[in-house]
């Protein structure tokens, strides 16, 4: 946590919680955020590519942990399956279908890397001091979980089913897409020796 | 049919026939013969006629207004003018016209572009003819200038040649040097006279009862003594003659030698009392005549191209005519344009043969080769017929033509009060001593130049002909047939003067003497120098060692005229143009380039972050939303 | 829970993958980075969702569309990546630049080839095996 942050250390909500006094839940999230940074750190920062996308696996993981934390089952649930079952595994195979290198590869990064470096570190100081400032009298309510399964379902077949069939139509020209950009074709090999 | 009918129709037949022959040429190449022979017979058949009925009468004049100009009094007018000059100079054009092409249709054979050719041959003849009728400035001026345009094209006709493009636009350009004054020369005497017609202006200043006289008549007589000279290829506007010689043969033998060249002579003919009343005027033309003639015939000594000679030889005879204008005798100057006109015309016809069967226009190279005489026995004939004209051996024509000039020049110059009112006896004197000198020098030339071409006494010649293409019988005819009025056109001094203003043509004894004994010298002398050189075995031109060496080399140049032109027109005009563009480069373009030169830094600068990464764009991209981001918060939280 | 940490912990995913899209040159690479950049949305999403307690839970359904947006995406992004594999033999991102201005933009992309010289045939033999596997 910045500097920025450091006079909401010491206030004071309205229902008497403090952040000088946290919960269970607060100090476990606040450990697996830790776990969370540290992997997405080492993964944008890792020479072996193979072991950046299994950093980006214990930083989605960590997530799904997150989720939960927050009283969100379903989406735990489905982060878990999605992201750490087919994103990854698609990852993967992208690298090993261009020819990634097992060992470490030195020209991981770019010569882009400072200025990404100073723009990245400018980003996170403007957002962290904007969102604590702004939230830093706000506290969730765990008490009633708010993501169970049932009204989650509920309402994304009730109020949501419309933008759900369209996305399910997007999935599918996705899917087309995908087929028909990577299908090979007679002249790639031909323009690729070009 | 009458007269003035028969006159309208002789410029206009050859005018439609090369109007048919451009348009169908193309399309119909066989009728493109018939097309430019006969319509230019028929006008020959009407000139004679013509001719015949005017019989030295009474000028006939017919005219019809043809366009108003600003002035009311002063129209253009489409007016024909027949006297005894207009008929007799035409019914000649009429004629050479006719046998050139004759002579074409055998001579450009094998020519591709022989339809444009006849039909601007054609053309040429209709402005000729235009020229000789008509009565009105403006419109001469149109027929001058169509007349130009034509030998512009004839002479560039073999325009795959740079000799021959060069040559045609210097002939255009020299000519249009002179054209200019000459227009503004008409414009000056037609505002001082009242009127284009040249018989009112004539008729003004000759008759007695008219109370006129022109205001600037020494102005006006020299301005058109320019486009004359231009056209008559005088000093010093003659350069263009010489290089003329690269048009086809029979195009020199009609514009260059026998009636374009002699249109500047015919002007000045007309106009003569303009010229008279001005004795400066007079003299100039002197000068420039008698420099003429005398320049020309040593240039033609030592010439080498068989045309070229013909060419100088054409100056010099074209000087002649100048020089007795100049005292005032026109009578005799018309005399010598006709004759020489005919005489020129086969000489010209029969050097184009003689070139096709030497295969070289080099008299150099011809004196070297064998039987030259025997394979084309007319052109042989015919040239040294032509020759003997030229050189004015007695009876041929030239001979009567220039005693006629003497004549003049001798009674202007020794009896004063009996040559027409203006000339100056100095001219008179001048005329006298350059015709002398010219009738031994044209004596020379024509002697080294049949010695050069023919003579070889002892078949001593190294050299075998190579085999000639054949010449054709219309050729053959054709020299025959000029050659009857080469011989004997001189006779003519008994009726002519009753078609011109009536004086004497005959050729007396005194001058008759003393012009033919100088031609004879110059002829003895050259065939002793040329039989000294033909002994010693040195190549056999006879000029050599008439001119001494140096003399030679600079007469062969023309004198370097075209040098000093450069040195002195040229080299400036160049020096001139290049210190425009050097300013225009080193001036004009640097406020342009500079101009330009910070929007193209700025554009450089711009391009340079253009580098095809995505990442630096991005990078770029996100910095700024940050900035954007960082500024909002501070301005909403007014920090 | 304070509110502030699971916005922070987005903001700091958020920002440490956008190093990686910025920094890294592998592509592949560059796409897990906008994977990382996707998750902190996510998470943003569903923390704000569960501090208002929305009855239509609109924050958890939009993570729902986010999770499959982003397997869509990374479906399209991985064939694209193989087809630029496949036809330049490389997927380093600073070395695709033949959209650059001015001359030598081809030249610059002929200039990438003898740095690439070792992958070019391999990439053919690539090309080659998936089209024979292809059917």
């Amino acid at each position: 946590m910045s500097a920025g942050a450091l006079p909401v250390l010491a206030a004071v909500g309205e229902s008497g919680r403090s952040v000088l006094s946290p919960s269970g839940v607060e100090i476990v999230f606040l450990l697996v955020a830790v776990v969370v940074l540290g992997a997405a750190i080492l993964c944008v920062t890792s020479r072996h590519l193979v072991h950046a996308a299994l950093y980006l696996v214990v930083a989605l993981g960590g997530l799904a942990v997150e989720y939960l934390l927050l009283t969100a089952e379903f989406i735990a649930w489905v982060q878990v399956l999605i992201y750490l079952g087919s994103v990854v595994v698609l990852l993967l195979f992208g690298l090993m279908l261009t020819r990634a290198p097992i060992g470490p590869s030195p020209d991981a990064d770019s010569r882009n890397k400072p200025v990404a470096l100073v723009v990245a570190l400018a980003a996170a100081a403007t957002l962290v001091t904007l969102v604590v400032d702004a939230f830093r009298t706000t506290w969730i309510d765990l008490s009633t979980p708010h993501g169970r399964s049932d009204a989650l379902g509920e309402s994304l077949f009730r109020t949501w089913v419309l933008p759900f069939e369209a996305l399910s139509v997007l999935l599918l020209a996705a899917l087309v897409g995908a087929i028909v950009i990577s299908r090979a074709r007679r002249d790639d090999s031909e323009e690729g020796r070009r | 049919m009458t007269t003035t009918t028969a006159a309208v129709l002789v410029p206009l037949l050859p005018f439609a026939a090369a109007a048919l022959i451009l348009l169908t040429g193309r399309a119909a190449p066989g009728f493109v013969r018939p097309l430019a022979v006969l319509p230019t017979l028929a006008a020959t058949a009407l000139a004679v006629l013509v001719a015949v009925r005017q019989g030295g009468d009474a000028p006939l004049t017919a005219a019809t207004v043809l366009t108003p100009t600003g002035d009311p009094a002063l129209p253009v007018e489409l007016a024909l003018h027949l006297d005894g000059f207009a008929v007799l100079v035409a019914a000649l054009v009429a004629v050479v016209a006719t046998a050139v092409q004759l002579y074409s249709t055998g001579y450009l054979r094998d020519d591709p572009r022989y339809p444009s050719y006849a039909a601007l041959v054609s053309l040429f003849t209709a402005a000729m003819l235009l020229v000789v009728y008509t009565d009105d400035l403006i419109v001469l001026l149109v027929g001058w200038e169509v007349m130009g345009i034509c030998s512009y094209f004839l002479v560039g006709h073999y325009w795959e040649r740079p000799a021959a493009r060069a040559a045609s636009l210097k002939a255009f350009l020299v000519t249009k040097l002179g054209d200019v004054p000459f227009l503004i020369g008409i414009l000056v005497l037609a505002s001082e006279a009242g009127t284009f017609r040249i018989s009112h202006i004539v008729n003004g200043l000759t008759s007695s009862l008219a109370d006129f006289e022109l205001e600037r008549p020494t102005l006006v007589a020299l301005l058109l003594l320019v486009g004359v000279a231009g056209k008559s290829a005088q000093l010093p506007l003659h350069t263009w003659l010489p290089g003329a010689m690269a048009g086809p043969t029979p195009v020199s033998a009609l514009i260059h030698a026998a009636t374009m060249v002699a249109a500047g002579v015919y002007v000045v003919a007309r106009l003569l009392p303009v010229f008279t009343s001005s004795t400066a005027a007079l003299l100039v033309l002197a000068v420039v005549a008698a420099l003429t003639a005398v320049g020309a015939a040593i240039a033609a000594l030592a010439q080498d191209d068989l045309k070229r000679v013909l060419a100088y030889s054409t100056i010099g005879q074209l000087g002649l005519m100048a020089g007795a204008l100049a005292v005032g005798s026109r009578d005799a100057a018309v005399f010598h344009l006709l004759t020489h006109g005919a005489f020129k015309a086969l000489l010209f016809l029969a050097a184009g043969v003689l070139i096709t069967v030497a295969g070289t226009g080099s008299l150099g190279v011809m004196a070297r080769t064998r039987d030259i005489k025997r394979r084309a026995p007319d052109a042989f004939w015919a040239m040294t017929i032509g020759l003997l004209a030229l050189a004015a051996i007695p009876p041929f024509s030239g001979f009567f033509s220039k005693e006629a000039i003497l004549h003049a020049a001798e009674t202007a110059a020794l009896d004063p009060a009996g040559a027409p009112a203006g000339v100056p006896a100095a001219g008179a004197w001048l005329v006298l001593v350059a015709t002398l000198l010219t009738a031994l020098l044209t004596a020379a030339y024509a002697t080294r130049l049949w010695l050069m071409a023919f003579h070889d006494p002892v078949s001593a010649r190294p050299e075998p002909l190579p085999q000639p293409p054949a010449v054709s019988g219309v050729t053959t005819l054709v020299l025959w047939l000029l050659a009857v009025p080469a011989l004997l056109m001189g006779l003519g001094y008994r009726w002519l003067p009753s078609w011109l203003d009536g004086t004497s043509l005959a050729p007396t004894l005194g001058t008759s003497a003393v012009a033919t004994g100088a031609a004879v010298i110059g002829g003895v002398a050259t065939w002793a120098a040329w039989r000294r050189r033909y002994e010693m075995d040195e190549p056999p031109d006879p000029g050599l060692s008439l001119l001494g060496s140096r003399f030679h080399r600079g007469a062969a140049a023309g004198f370097h005229l075209d040098a000093a032109t450069t040195a002195l027109a040229a080299r400036p005009t160049e020096g001139a143009a290049r210190l425009t563009r050097f300013l225009d480069r080193a001036v004009v373009d640097t406020y342009v380039r500079g101009a330009a030169a910070l929007p193209g830094l700025l554009g450089h600068l711009v391009r340079r972050a253009q580098n095809g990464n995505a990442q630096t764009y991005l990078t770029v991209l996100v910095a700024a939303v940050i900035v954007l981001l960082v500024t909002t918060a501070l301005a909403s939280t007014g920090g | 829970m304070h509110l502030v940490h699971p916005a922070t912990l987005a903001v700091l995913l958020f920002c440490v993958g956008l190093y990686g899209v910025l920094a890294r040159r592998n592509t592949v690479l560059v796409l897990m980075s906008v994977e990382l950049m996707l998750a902190a949305v996510s998470l943003n999403l569903v923390a704000f969702d569960v501090w208002l307690a929305d009855e239509l839970h609109s924050g958890q359904v939009f993570t729902l569309f986010l999770i499959a947006l982003a397997a869509a995406e990374i479906g399209i992004g991985l064939a694209i990546v193989l087809l630029v594999y496949r036809r330049r033999g490389t997927v380093a991102l600073d070395r695709l630049r033949a959209l650059r201005d001015g001359p030598g933009a081809d030249e610059a992309a002929e200039a990438a080839g003898p740095t690439d010289a070792a992958a070019r045939p391999t990439a053919i033999d690539a090309a080659r095996g998936q089209e024979t596997t292809t059917p």
